[in-house]
C-alpha cells in the first residue's frame, strides 16, 4: 500500500561489476522465472529444500555484490504478506498444537511458513534480477525471448516516462500546497483527483506529441532492437543453475519420502 | 488480506496459477490486437505513456484512517478513459513491470494478478459503466456518476474474483467464507474511496478534454455541456443502494462463525468426515472447504459471485468487441 518504493526506477539498478551483472539478460530473465516457478512449486513440508533454495539465492546475492542491506530494504514490499501470514495459525482451522502455551493450528503454522518462505524467496529473486540488470538490457532480453515487439516497445516507452510523470505530479502537488491545499487528507480528494485528471490529459497529449515526433523521424509502428550475438551456452547454464539445483532437490525430497 | 491484490509467489495453488496465466495471456493477446486496431501506430507512445500515468497515479498516497494509506487502483478508470481493450493492456503492463522490477506481486502469481487487477476491472468495470449509464441522464454528470459507481463496485468484484480463485487454490486452512467475507468487506470500504476518486478524475477530464473520455464518446456537445449536478444525487442514491447490497452479503458471512457443537465436531475431526460427502471429489481446494459452517450455502454464494463476475466480464468483452472502430483523431490536431 505505501508507495515510496514505486516509481523510483533510477534506484533499481545497482551499478557494480559482477558475474551476475555480466550474465546475458535474456538468460537471467529465464533463470529468474524458472527459479520462482520451482520455489512456488516446492512442497511446503519440504523445509530442507526451501533451505537449499535460500542458500542458492544467498550465494547469487553475495556474488552479485548488490548488498544484503539493499535487498532487505527492498523486501519491505512483501511485509504486508508476511504480517498476514503471521495471523494464519490463529485463524486457521484444523488440529491444533501448543506453541509457547498458545493454541495454534498445526496446518496453519505450515501455511504461514509456506507464505513467508515463498514470498521472500520469489521477491528476492526478482530484486536480484532487477538490481543486476540495467533497464535497457532487460528490455532487450525480453525482445530476444520473443516477447511481442509491441509489448516491449510499450514497456520501454512506459519506463521512459514514469519518472517524468511522477515529477509532473510532484510539481502539481507543490502548486496545490502553495495555494493553501493540504493534499494529505481524504477530504482533499477533490483537488487531488483534479490533478490526477489533469495528469491524464497532459499524459495523453504528451503521447500524441511524442507520436508526432516519432513519425517525423520515420517511426513505422515498431521499435528497432539492436541485435546482440546469440546467448552463450555458458550463460544459459549459469543462469539456470539455481533453478535446476532446486528442482533436483524437490525431486529428491519427493522420491525419498 | 487488504493488499491481496498484489499477491506474491505461491499465494494460490499451482493449478490456479497456470489456468489464470493461460486466461490472462489469451485476453491480453486479444487486447493487443484490438488496441493496435484502435490506436494504429500511435499505440506504442500512447499505451506506454498511459501506463506510466497509471503507475504515477498509484503513487499519490493519502492517509485513510489509523495509519493506512490509500491510493488509486485505476483498473476500471483506465477502461472508462481509454476503452476496455487499451485499458486492460495498459494496466496489465503496469502489473507485470511492478512484479519484475519492484518485486511487487510474485512472478508466478502474474496470472491471477493480471486477471484480478487488469482484466476483471477493465471488462467488468466497462460493463458496469455501460449499465449505470443506461439509468443515468445523458450528460457529463451522468457519465461522472456512472464512472464512480462502476469503479467502486469493480474493486469489490476483483475481491470476489480473488476469493473464488482461493476456493480452487487455497494454500492455507482458512475457509472460503472467511476469505470471502474479509475480502469483500474490506474492499467495499476501499471501493468507496476508489469510486469517489475515479468519479472526480473523470469529472476533471470531462471538464478539460471530454473527447479523451472513451466512455463518453457518444455524447453530443450540448450533452457534454450539461454539467448540472444530477450526477451527485444519483451517485449518492446509487452508492447507498450498492453499500446496502454488499452489507447484506458480507453480514451473511460475518456472523457465520461455527457454533459450539460444530467447534467440538471440528476439534475431534468428526466434521471433516461428515463434510466429505458434501464436497467429496469436487475440484475445490481441500483447504478452502474445510471448516465451512454450511457448505451448501457457502458454495451457492460462491457460485452466484462467480456467475456475476463472469457474466459482467463477458458482457464487457462482448460490448468492447462490438465497438472496435478506429478512433476519431480530430483531437490529434487540436493538441499542442
Amino acid at each position: 500500500m505505501s508507495g515510496s518504493h514505486r516509481g523510483d526506477l533510477r534506484g533499481l539498478h545497482v551499478a557494480v561489476d559482477s558475474p551476475v551483472h555480466r550474465l546475458d539478460p535474456a538468460a537471467k530473465l529465464v533463470g529468474t522465472v524458472a527459479f520462482a516457478v520451482v520455489v512456488a512449486g516446492t512442497p511446503r513440508h519440504a523445509a530442507v529444500v526451501t533451505v537449499v533454495e535460500a542458500v542458492l539465492l544467498a550465494v547469487v546475492v553475495a556474488v552479485s555484490r548488490i548488498g544484503a542491506r539493499r535487498v532487505l530494504a527492498r523486501l519491505v514490499v512483501v511485509m504486508p504478506f508476511v504480517l498476514f501470514a503471521l495471523t494464519i495459525p490463529f485463524v486457521a482451522h484444523g488440529p491444533r498444537t501448543e506453541v509457547g502455551g498458545i493454541s495454534v493450528s498445526t496446518e496453519g503454522l505450515w501455511a504461514a511458513w509456506n507464505v513467508v518462505a515463498k514470498t521472500t524467496l520469489g521477491a528476492t529473486a526478482a530484486i536480484a534480477m532487477s538490481a543486476s540488470t540495467p533497464l535497457p538490457s532487460m528490455l532487450e532480453g525480453m525482445a530476444r525471448l520473443h516477447v511481442p515487439r509491441v509489448v516491449v516497445a510499450i514497456v520501454s516507452s512506459m519506463v521512459r516516462y514514469v519518472e517524468l510523470l511522477a515529477a509532473q505530479l510532484a510539481r502539481m502537488r507543490t502548486a496545490m500546497v502553495s495555494r493553501g491545499h493540504d493534499p494529505r487528507w481524504l477530504w482533499q480528494v477533490g483537488p487531488v483527483a483534479a490533478s490526477v485528471g489533469m495528469l491524464f490529459v497532459r499524459s495523453y497529449e504528451r503521447g500524441e506529441r511524442v507520436h508526432g515526433a516519432m513519425v517525423a523521424r520515420g517511426f513505422t509502428g515498431t521499435l528497432v532492437v539492436s541485435d546482440r550475438p546469440a546467448v552463450a551456452t555458458t550463460d544459459w547454464v549459469v543462469a539456470l543453475l539455481p533453478a535446476a539445483v532446486s528442482a533436483i532437490a524437490v525431486v529428491v525430497w519427493v522420491v525419498g519420502r | 488480506m487488504l493488499v491481496a491484490m498484489h499477491a506474491p509467489d505461491g499465494f494460490l495453488g499451482p493449478g490456479v496459477a497456470v489456468v489464470t496465466a493461460v486466461i490472462s495471456i489469451v485476453v491480453i493477446g486479444l487486447a493487443l490486437r484490438h488496441a493496435s486496431a484502435e490506436l494504429d501506430d500511435r499505440q506504442v507512445p500512447l499505451a506506454g505513456i498511459s501506463a506510466a500515468f497509471i503507475f504515477a497515479a498509484q503513487m499519490f498516497n493519502f492517509p485513510v484512517a489509523a495509519g493506512t494509506t490509500g491510493h488509486l487502483l485505476g483498473g476500471a478508470l483506465a477502461a472508462i478513459l481509454l476503452g476496455p481493450w487499451v485499458g486492460a493492456l495498459v494496466v496489465a503492463v503496469v502489473v507485470v513491470v511492478q512484479a519484475l522490477l519492484f518485486a511487487d506481486g510474485g512472478i508466478t502469481a502474474l496470472g491471477y494478478n493480471v486477471l484480478n487487477m487488469a482484466i476483471v476491472p477493465a471488462f467488468a468495470g466497462w460493463a458496469l459503466f455501460l449499465l449505470w449509464r443506461k439509468v443515468m441522464p445523458r450528460s457529463s454528470g451522468g457519465v461522472v456518476g456512472a464512472a464512480g459507481l462502476a469503479c467502486g463496485m469493480t474493486v469489490v468484484l476483483s475481491a470476489m474474483a480473488f476469493s473464488i480463485e482461493w476456493l480452487f487454490g487455497a494454500t492455507a486452512p482458512i475457509p472460503f467464507d472467511t476469505v470471502f467475507g474479509a475480502m469483500v468487506g474490506v474492499h467495499a470500504l476501499i471501493g468507496i474511496g476508489e469510486g469517489l476518486l475515479s468519479a472526480l478524475v473523470v469529472g476533471a477530464v470531462m471538464a478539460a478534454r471530454p473527447d479523451l473520455v472513451t466512455g463518453a464518446r457518444d455524447l453530443s456537445a450540448e450533452e457534454i455541456g450539461d454539467r448540472r449536478h444530477v450526477g451527485a444525487r444519483a451517485f449518492a442514491i446509487g452508492g447507498v443502494l450498492v453499500a446496502v447490497v454488499f452489507a447484506v452479503v458480507v453480514s451473511q458471512f460475518a456472523f457465520d462463525d461455527p457454533d459450539g457443537l460444530e467447534r467440538v465436531a471440528q476439534d475431534t475431526g468428526f466434521l471433516d468426515r461428515a463434510r466429505d460427502h458434501a464436497v467429496a471429489g469436487s475440484p475445490f481446494a481441500d483447504y478452502a472447504t474445510r471448516g465451512i459452517g454450511n457448505a451448501q450455502l457457502s458454495l451457492a454464494v460462491a457460485g452466484l459471485a462467480g456467475v456475476a463476475v463472469t457474466l459482467l466480464v463477458a458482457y464487457g468483452l462482448a460490448t468492447a468487441t462490438r465497438r472496435v472502430s478506429p478512433r476519431r483523431s480530430f483531437h490529434a490536431t487540436s493538441s499542442s
